[in-house]
């Protein structure tokens, strides 16, 4: 078995399945974890929050996840240096629940996207892009009604010096109106990123893209060099 | 109308809570809508589609209420990186009408809990 990455699952997710199916693909043993666990279970080594729409996106996208039992494990998780990747509501979930900066808007065109977009590498760094480039394009789809990323000009500013913007949309890609076409953040220690793309649907090129299991991979890479809480070397 | 009030709600007042997309935040709902208008024939300008949120708190005063229901919107209601937050304070609550306007008429800001029912 690999190593273990937890998936917390809450009512309306809805890419739990995919999420584990690739990260298994990649080796890893991928858990669901339902939202009302108090827990992670033992030897976790990264978190996943995957897509979907917990408690029906009411209030606001991501709002209500932070009040199950789940996020304050997973909070406890991420203090501790554990890598969370949060793809799409887990993005939107990690920016309410305070752990990302920034906020998800609904996109500017009101539709909802669905399609593959190109994506820059602004930082290639473990735990989550360590298998890329700078500047490499990563072909990943995204599917979102609101996905739209806001800061406000000084927030963006240190985001950009701190360089907490992992990945962008490629020139003319942008699908939701994100401010600075930002498609990727981390938190300022590096161990917590969200995203909007889905690497989880692109890791078999059969299906048009197999560029998400790079990010994929770098996290479950991430998990078995024990990044994990308690693990350090 | 209920002539006297319950007792267990001597201490409830409503509050009605307006969230609204933050000022130079992008407002494409708000967008599309006062473009219906237009296309209905109204002659609109500027619109913004926000959240209404009406919630029934007990406090001990006015001022109790108003701090709870702030930090309701801090903590919950409002997302203050894109949002804007007011709150009216009224007499009464949604189960037990009346939502009578304050003696002295609007605004509802400063209701009298004295005067509820």
């Amino acid at each position: 078995m690999g190593v273990k990455i937890a998936i917390p699952v809450f009512p309306g997710s809805n890419d739990e399945r995919d999420a584990a199916w690739a990260l298994r693909a990649l080796g890893a043993d991928a858990v669901l974890v339902w939202h009302a666990e108090r827990a992670l279970p033992r030897a976790t080594a990264a978190v996943v929050l995957p897509g979907g729409f917990s408690y029906g996106d009411y209030l606001r996208a991501g709002a209500l996840a932070r009040f199950a039992p789940v996020l304050d494990a997973v909070r406890a998780f991420a203090a501790d240096g554990g890598p969370v990747l949060g793809i799409c509501n887990g993005f939107q979930i990690l920016c309410e629940a305070g752990l990302l900066p920034g906020a998800l808007l609904p996109n500017s065109s009101l539709s909802f996207v669905c399609r593959d977009v190109a994506l820059r590498v602004e930082r290639a760094a473990a735990p989550f892009t360590a298998r890329s480039r700078p500047g490499d394009v990563l072909r990943i789809p995204v599917k979102h009604g609101d996905g739209r990323f806001h800061a406000d000009p000084e927030l963006l500013e240190a985001l950009e010096q701190r360089e907490q913007i992992v990945l962008r949309y490629a020139p003319g890609e942008n699908p939701n109106g994100s401010a600075s076409d930002v498609a990727a953040v981390v938190n300022e220690a590096g161990n917590v990123m969200g995203l909007m793309p889905h690497p989880e649907h692109a890791v078999d090129p059969l299906l048009g893209s197999g560029d998400g299991a790079l990010i994929l991979a770098s996290v479950v890479d991430a998990a078995g060099r024990g990044c994990a809480p308690g693990a350090a070397a | 109308l209920p002539q006297s009030a319950p007792a267990a709600d001597a201490g409830l007042l409503h509050a009605t809570v307006l969230i609204r997309p933050k000022e130079g935040i992008l407002d494409p709902q708000g967008q599309a809508v006062r473009d219906s208008l237009r296309k209905l024939g109204f002659a609109v300008g500027e619109l913004h589609v926000g959240r209404l949120v009406e919630v029934d708190v007990e406090a001990e005063s006015n001022e109790d209420a108003r701090s709870r229901v702030e930090d309701m919107c801090r903590q919950l209601l409002a997302n203050p990186l894109i949002e804007t937050y007011d709150i009216r304070l009224s007499p009464g609550t949604s189960t037990h009408p009346p939502r009578a306007p304050v003696p002295g008429g609007q605004p509802l800001e400063d209701a009298d809990p004295e005067h509820a029912h």
